[in-house]
């Protein structure tokens, strides 16, 4: 299996497939003729933060979307945990953007992180006071617990979104996947949800978000994956997000002066 | 009104109409909550050109194939629009348009190729049902209840409609969860490994077997009327899923009860001889009630923080 | 004698129908295009539905007045006003309440018809003994359509494409993109409501021909069949008119040449033959198309990817990709490349570099955004471009461009 990894672009970590928590080989996926995101290979190293990085429309959203089986790829695999996505469902929590949510649904803000239970409740299962006290325990550890009682909709854009990261919270899972937490959220969110996710790496998880402000990676993030359509660089921060692959990622999109401005900030 | 005239002239009616405004009620709480409210409107079209192929191929008006051919319409119907959506990349709401229009038109034509003369089969009592006729002749009083005889007797519409209900209620309760999860936020669902297109067919399959059932019995307007009128004005007064679905078959009792009660006396009490179509009455009146709800209900008005990221 | 029905010689009354099924056709073909490209089709169903109601008010208000219930015209005055009221009360639940469209239009249409049905049994008690005729609008009859009918139907089809064509431009702007329309200052809610009004009128007028379940039929599938054919919009308006006519001139033909044959239905039957014949046959949007496109396309990316693997010496584990290489003569049997599939896995390689050249560089900003992984380099830059880039690479120049 050695001989999958890609020989391109800056080097990864050698790595078996197995131990990978989510691998990504050949993945071809198109919306109608355009390939979005073509013949991408990922290895996402386990216990570490990692940025999915590029430019709007570079098809972040849709490698996270193909790896968790939301949208169906013309060709490639999804390896998560060294087995198919459908056997190691259980162990991937997703949060994602805030957009694919019936708003005007009847729910509470409780209702939804008990949701994240479901696989624990089963079809069946009531819902006891355990399920509830650890309900309340993930919605304290986003800032939340004074909100679990309100509509869903009623939250503002923020709020909303620690909803969410307490509802994967709740999943007790290996492997967190955040589309663009950060997106439109206050600074108060983005620090709330910022130290629980690092609280979650030092637990041992592995944490992937697709991330948009190159400003914070350095502080976030321990590896990045930087992606245009084909990956551009994957590894470390301090290997792969450098002045060189951020100009082949972003190209003339990117301001010279913003790069100049990151690499100095690289050192 | 004493025993005697009660049970066996309005009481199975009553029944029948409230189990019936119940079955559809229970799967059009989810049908209005993912903006497939329109579902229960193809489904009862299409229930005519099924019952009319059933009568072609059997050649007897007998009750469980006309309810086989309505049920495969539903879902011959439900998959000819989820197909020409995707491959035709239309919009659902014209794709159902296409599919049960042109359904309806061949059972209109099939109808009319066919010699129905000799049997009761005809668009009108397809559309607005005959609940009144539902009656139980060997009851004498509220004594029948007991009387295993008189028992006999029921019209068997009731123990159809009755037994439907009891199926629905099964699959809401069984699938609860998922459904719910599914209906919020069908992405998640997904990524928790909930097979929502298969989740999704369940439902509108359920939905239909609901619409058929009750078809036989009370004709498809009130099919219609009650898988969105109940929900939607419960909608109006509660912001949580489980309150929505109580009063939904809240709504859906008292309009089959009021409904029905004023066909019948409406009419006496203005000075008239003779009763209205109790299907009608019934629709017009889970009208009534979602517009009070719609004007009066807590939780009418949509809320502010629909943001997208 | 579907020839005689085709030329009009079946009669006088034949012929009303079919002129009469015509101006119908074309007219809500017409109309439904603006309702479908604001993607509110289904909206004629609750329109169409609430007529019910009205047509009785009016009938019992005719009758009352000691005149003769049938009169045509004002039965289809009543229907117009209770479709505009639950046209109204639509409106308002969509936009006073949480209440979302379709849910809306399930409710006005069940509560309507409902009540509509409570009037028809009422009527069916007055015993005035004319009521006979009032279901016909349920599915429309055409057996006793009088001059006075057809002219009713001919000036109503066209007064409304009349008021279509003033409205035209603003309709589509609306239907295209609301939000611009307004920053342009176009009263959008007013043209929506202008839209359903004409909509309305085609319900109204073609009651007595198809019916009142069957005219939605009408409003809608001439509009999506012409959708397949056209990408701009007035096409495809022209389009749904023209296939909208030829169903109603068809129906009706086939209806006069034989019994039982019922007019509404057989137009919709034959509406929906085209629409089929649409849906597979379109030259871009139909499925024949749509699939043979996405299977060559799903083959260039596997035959691409392949030859990109095999230029880099990895191992393809992909059964289809393999399958196209070899049936394409790019590997042999065992996995091994042949020299034209060596070949054209190094100039795919190359490619791949010159991309990314083109990518990183600032000067090729609006090229480099064009790249998907399939494009050909070729198709986007001139030959001395490419030679530039080759430059830059250095290396091996053999590889055929």
């Amino acid at each position: 299996m050695l001989d999958l990894i890609s020989n391109e672009g800056v080097t990864v970590e050698a790595q078996r497939l197995e131990d990978s928590p989510l691998a990504v080989r050949g993945l071809t996926v198109s919306y109608g003729q355009k390939p979005a995101v073509f013949s991408v290979d990922m290895t996402v190293q386990p216990g570490a933060m990692t940025a999915i990085i590029g430019p709007n429309g570079a098809g972040k959203s849709t490698l996270l979307k193909a790896a968790l089986g939301i949208v169906s790829p013309l060709s490639g695999q999804v390896i998560v945990f060294g087995q198919p996505l459908d056997k190691q469902r259980a162990r991937i929590a997703y949060v994602p953007q805030r957009a694919s949510v019936d708003w005007d649904f009847p729910t509470r803000v409780i209702d939804v992180i008990l949701m994240g239970l479901s696989r624990e409740l089963g079809l069946l299962g009531r819902v006891r006071a355990r399920h509830k006290a650890c309900a309340m325990d993930c919605l304290n550890r986003v800032g939340m617990r004074d909100f679990a009682d309100r509509q869903i909709g009623q939250l503002s854009g923020g709020q909303q979104q620690r909803v969410f990261l307490a509802r994967a919270l709740a999943q007790g899972a290996d492997l967190y996947l955040l589309d663009e937490p950060f997106a439109g959220v206050d600074a108060a969110t983005e620090k709330a949800i910022i130290a629980v996710l690092k609280s979650l790496k030092d637990a041992g998880k592995t944490v992937v978000v697709v991330h948009h402000d190159l400003a914070t990676v350095t502080d976030y993030f321990d590896h990045v994956f930087l992606i245009n359509t084909r990956k551009v660089a994957e590894g470390p921060v301090s290997e792969a997000f450098t002045a060189e692959t951020l100009q082949s990622a972003y190209g003339g999109r990117l301001a010279t002066a913003q790069i100049d401005q990151i690499s100095r900030a690289l050192g | 009104m004493s025993g005697e005239e009660f049970v066996p002239l309005s009481l199975t009616p009553l029944l029948i109409g409230t189990f019936a405004a119940i079955a559809c009620a229970l799967p059009g709480n989810f049908l209005v909550l993912r903006k497939q409210a329109l579902i229960g409107d193809a489904i009862s079209h299409v229930v005519l050109p099924g019952i009319v192929v059933a009568f072609l191929l059997t050649g007897a008006i007998s009750t469980w194939p006309m309810m086989l051919g309505a049920a495969g319409a539903a879902i011959v119907a439900v998959v000819l629009i989820e197909a020409i959506r995707r491959l035709g990349q239309i919009e659902p709401g014209a794709a159902m348009g296409v599919v049960f229009t042109t359904m309806f038109a061949a059972g209109v034509l099939l109808l009319e190729q066919t010699d129905t003369s000799t049997v009761h089969l005809d668009v009108e009592h397809a559309l607005y049902g005959n609940l009144e006729s539902l009656i139980w002749l060997d009851a004498t009083g509220w004594g029948s209840l007991l009387d295993v005889e008189a028992l006999a007797g029921l019209p068997p519409e009731l123990s159809r409609i009755a037994l439907t209900l009891v199926g629905v209620s099964v699959f809401t309760w069984l699938f609860w969860r998922p459904l719910k999860i599914s209906t919020f936020d069908e992405g998640f669902a997904r990524t928790i490994g909930i097979r929502t297109g298969a989740l999704g067919m369940a439902l509108v399959i359920t939905a239909a077997i609901a619409a058929v059932a009750a078809f036989d019995a009370v004709g498809s307007i009130i099919v219609i009327a009650m898988f969105i009128c109940p929900p939607a004005a419960a909608r109006m007064l509660t912001n949580r899923l489980e309150a929505q679905i109580a009063w939904s078959i809240v709504f859906a009792t008292a309009s089959a009860v009021s409904g029905y009660v004023l066909a019948g006396y409406g009419p006496l009490w203005l000075g008239g001889s003779d009763a209205v179509s109790a299907a009608g009455m019934i629709a017009t009146m889970s009208g009534l009630i979602l517009a009070a709800a719609a004007m009066f209900g807590p939780c009418r008005a949509r809320i502010g923080a629909h943001t997208s990221a | 004698m579907i020839w005689d029905a085709l030329t009009l010689q079946l009669g006088y009354n034949a012929t009303l129908v079919a002129i009469g099924a015509t101006l119908l056709g074309v007219s809500a073909g017409v109309t439904g295009t603006f309702l479908f490209l604001r993607k509110r089709a289904l909206v004629s169903d609750a329109i169409s539905h609430a007529t019910l109601p009205g047509v009785c008010l009016a009938f019992m208000v005719l009758v009352a007045l000691g005149g003769d219930g049938r009169n045509l015209l004002g039965l289809l005055a009543g229907s117009a006003i209770s479709a505009w009221v639950g046209l109204l009360c639509m409106n308002w639940l969509t936009r006073r309440t949480r209440l979302a469209e379709d849910a809306a239009i399930g409710a006005i249409l069940s509560v309507f018809f409902g009540f509509g049905i409570v009037l028809l049994t009422i009527i069916q008690t007055m015993g005035v003994g004319r009521q006979a005729g009032l279901e016909g609008f349920l599915l429309g009859s055409t057996a006793g359509m009088l001059w006075a009918d057809a002219m009713i139907i001919a000036i109503g089809g066209a007064a409304t494409l009349l008021l279509v064509l003033i409205l035209r431009r603003p309709m589509t702007l609306v239907a295209f993109d609301p939000e611009y329309a307004a920053a342009r200052g176009l009263p959008i809610h007013r043209i929506d409501l202008a839209m359903m009004g004409l909509v309305m009128a085609v319900t109204v007028v073609g009651l007595k021909i198809v019916g009142l379940i069957l005219i939605v039929a009408l409003l809608i599938i001439p509009a999506v069949t012409a959708r397949f054919w056209s990408e701009r919009s007035e096409h495809v308006v022209l389009l749904a008119g023209l296939a909208g006519g030829l169903a109603g001139y068809i129906g009706a033909a086939i209806s006069a040449s034989a019994p039982n044959l019922p007019t509404g239905p057989i137009i919709v039957l034959v509406s929906f033959a085209f629409f089929v014949l649409s849906l597979f046959c379109a030259p871009k949007r139909g499925v024949l198309a749509a699939v043979l496109r996405h299977l060559r396309f799903q083959r260039r990316v596997h035959i691409r990817q392949g030859l990109l693997a095999l230029a880099q010496g990895q191992k393809i584990y992909e059964p289809l990709t393999l399958r196209l290489l070899r049936r394409a003569g790019l590997v042999r049997p065992d996995g091994v490349a042949t020299d034209t599939g060596k070949a054209r896995a190094g100039k795919a390689l190359r490619d791949e570099k010159r991309w990314e050249i083109v990518r990183g560089d600032q000067a090729h900003e609006a090229t480099a955004a064009l790249y998907d992984g399939m494009r050909d380099i070729e198709t986007v830059m001139t030959h001395d471009q490419i030679a530039e880039i080759d430059r830059q690479i250095g290396g091996p120049q053999g590889v055929p461009a």
